[in-house]
């Protein structure tokens, strides 16, 4: 991470995540200066948050680590972490970023040893598990987290919490005095990769997530497989702990929906399919997946990943949309609806619900300044009016890891090309 | 020709054009994406009052099933309770097509003639536009002998203690069968009437023609 000069030769890349890191490493690699801007304490973003990913279910940490070691060989890209881009004003090939840093509370001498973990006792939500579970005050985000460096939790400052975890220091990297910083960037052009947010399953009244423990998202659902997740890799029902074995997997909770989500987000089918592997990993004996559906969007080369699920005897495929969830006496969620095949109506009892929620951009809503082009979901198109801003990954469309990387490669071409020009414009 | 006919030879295979043409608000049937969430939603289908539920009405249309969508009781169970609109992620006006739907059948004369539902919109217009009023001993009664004089009898008796007390409260004046309460003027709500008729007709007769 040298620090270098940021000039409108400059390619300024908004959000950490693989779409990010992947536009970052393409330009650098050819020897431009990247400056990569990332909200949370480390890289990865919702990729590393995944427990497997399709089709070929390897972990994320691989194709992460890749990413980290080109990251951490390339002194062309400058990391931002815990930061946020606040403005940008300028035109193409002069673009002017305000960024805003807040406080990490520990330096760069900080080796990740954990004293600070051990010393604190204050325990706060943890994000990366969607808040499923909790952890220190002084915390590493991840087990492979990039930047490999501590975070103190402001709600600690001021309290004996902080003083302990600086005493514990051995290497004098807690600085309780770190303040919050806005810093100017100058850039010549912009790759907006700020990824996607899962859909608020709250609003989807009739299923009731916000009032049934065991109807949980697929995202959560992730973490609950996920070793470094909140159970340990057990896949166990939140309102008891139970196991949860009975599985049901309701797909388009939120897209294809004019009430929610108006477009498909593409991904959900193909991971619900992924995370009946998981059910069945976990226990193989009596295990079981029941997915329904409106109809299955195995996208891309995936039709044999689908037909494979299709065969897996434990893995049963309903078509329809689920009208209504409610609860029973033990706690089980209750499916309700109309089968379309033979229009027959529908009481299922399950252990746990998952939703398999759609992708909501996250630049939706938000101001990106520069008077940015977006389709009625709210994804950055691209449109000659956006200039040298250029969406990429699930900033632009809702997309797999996949295709997030093939979209990044491509907007950091487009933004090799201004800053090229701008180059021989002044040379 | 009858109507029914008439439509029918201009629609041969293509029932799902002459939805659309016809009835109100059926240009959205095509829309349908077979999720089921209405069906799912519908609070009579609890009941199985319905032989077919509203996504598969649409399938049925789209296969060309006109004599089966014409002639089911089914679109008339529909209480509009909006909650299949409400619920709808493509935003179908399901209620509203349900009537519609219910509304052409009785137009062209397929709609089953003793469906309830139907049976008692028909009386209850026949009985508010006589005398614009509306006769309400003379409606409940006319719904309970329906089938006949013994079933109304039986049905009479069931509601018996029902219209007592309602007769004790003076909501129900069992003189209102000699002809009961009328409005002022009969003779000019019968003229409104007519020419309402007549504009509706013209307007179905241009539709049927297309």
């Amino acid at each position: 991470m040298t620090e270098h000069v940021a000039t409108n030769e400059t390619i300024l890349v908004v959000g950490g995540g693989i779409s990010g890191m992947t536009a970052a490493l393409e330009a650098a690699e050819t020897g431009k200066n990247v400056v990569l801007v990332e909200k949370n304490p480390a890289l990865g973003g919702r990729t590393s948050q995944l427990y497997r990913y399709f089709p070929k279910l390897c972990h994320p940490v691989c194709g992460l680590e890749i990413n980290q070691r080109r990251l951490k060989n390339n002194p062309r890209v400058r990391v931002l972490t815990m930061a946020e881009v606040t403005g940008i004003d300028g035109e193409t090939g002069n673009y002017t970023a305000s960024i805003r840093i807040r406080p990490r509370y520990v330096n760069e001498n900080c080796t990740a040893c954990g004293e600070c973990e051990r010393a604190v006792e204050t325990m706060v939500d943890d994000p990366f598990n969607y808040n499923l579970g909790q952890h220190k005050a002084a915390y590493l985000p991840n087990a492979m987290a990039y930047p490999q460096r501590y975070v103190l939790d402001p709600a600690i400052l001021g309290t004996p919490d902080a003083e302990k975890a600086k005493a514990a220091c051995k290497y004098g990297a807690v600085d309780l005095g770190m303040q919050e910083e806005t810093i100017e960037v100058k850039a010549g052009a912009v790759v907006w990769a700020t990824g996607w947010k899962p859909y608020d399953a709250a609003k989807i009244q009739p299923y009731g997530y916000d009032r049934f423990k065991n109807v949980i998202t697929s995202v959560e659902f992730e973490r609950l497989a996920d070793i470094h997740g909140p159970t340990g890799g057990r896949i166990l029902r939140p309102s008891d702990g139970k196991e949860a074995k009975n599985i049901a997997f309701i797909q388009c909770a939120g897209s294809r929906d004019e009430n929610h989500l108006r477009h498909c987000s593409r991904i959900c089918c193909m991971a619900s399919l992924k995370q009946t592997h998981y059910v069945r990993e976990k226990y193989p004996e009596d295990g079981t997946s029941t997915i329904y559906y409106i109809d299955i969007r195995a996208i891309d080369r995936f039709e044999d990943f689908y037909q494979k699920v299709q065969a897996d005897p434990s893995v049963t495929f309903i078509k329809s949309k689920v009208a209504k969830i409610t609860e029973d006496e033990q706690g089980n969620p209750v499916c309700h609806g109309v089968n379309t095949e033979g229009y027959k109506r529908y009481t299922t009892p399950h252990d746990l619900v998952v939703l398999a929620v759609g992708m909501e951009p996250s630049v939706k809503g938000i101001d990106i300044p520069g008077h940015i082009v977006a389709d009625s979901s709210g994804f950055i198109e691209a449109d000659p009016a956006n200039g040298a801003v250029f969406g990429a990954g699930c900033a632009s469309n809702a997309l797999d890891v996949n295709r997030a990387v093939q979209s990044a490669t491509a907007a950091a071409l487009r933004a090799i090309q201004v800053v090229n020009k701008v180059a021989k414009a002044e040379a | 020709m009858s109507a029914n006919t008439a439509v029918a030879e201009k629609y041969r295979n293509n029932f799902l054009k002459e939805i659309e043409e016809q009835v109100e608000m059926g240009d959205w049937v095509k829309m349908c994406m077979q999720c089921g969430v209405c069906s799912g939603s519908c609070p009579t289908n609890f009941q199985s009052a319905w032989e077919h539920p509203p996504q598969e009405l649409f399938m049925m249309i789209r296969a060309g099933k006109r004599e089966e969508v014409l002639t089911t009781t089914s679109m008339w169970n529909c209480t509009s309770c909006y909650n299949c609109i409400v619920r709808c992620p493509r935003k179908l006006p399901i209620t509203h097509i349900m009537h519609g739907i219910a509304e052409y059948a009785h137009r062209i004369g397929k709609a089953p003639k003793m469906q309830p539902t139907r049976f008692f919109s028909g009386l209850f217009w026949k009985n508010c536009t006589h005398t614009g009023r509306v006769n309400e001993l003379k409606l409940s009664m006319g719904l309970y002998f329906k089938d006949g004089l013994g079933a109304g009898i039986k049905e009479g008796m069931k509601m018996k203690d029902v219209a007592l007390g309602l007769m004790k409260a003076k909501r129900l004046n069992p003189f209102e069968i000699l002809g009961g309460h009328k409005c002022k003027d009969q003779k000019g709500i019968q003229a409104m009437l007519a020419k309402a008729y007549e504009i509706e007709r013209a307007r179905k007769a241009a539709k049927m023609e297309g």
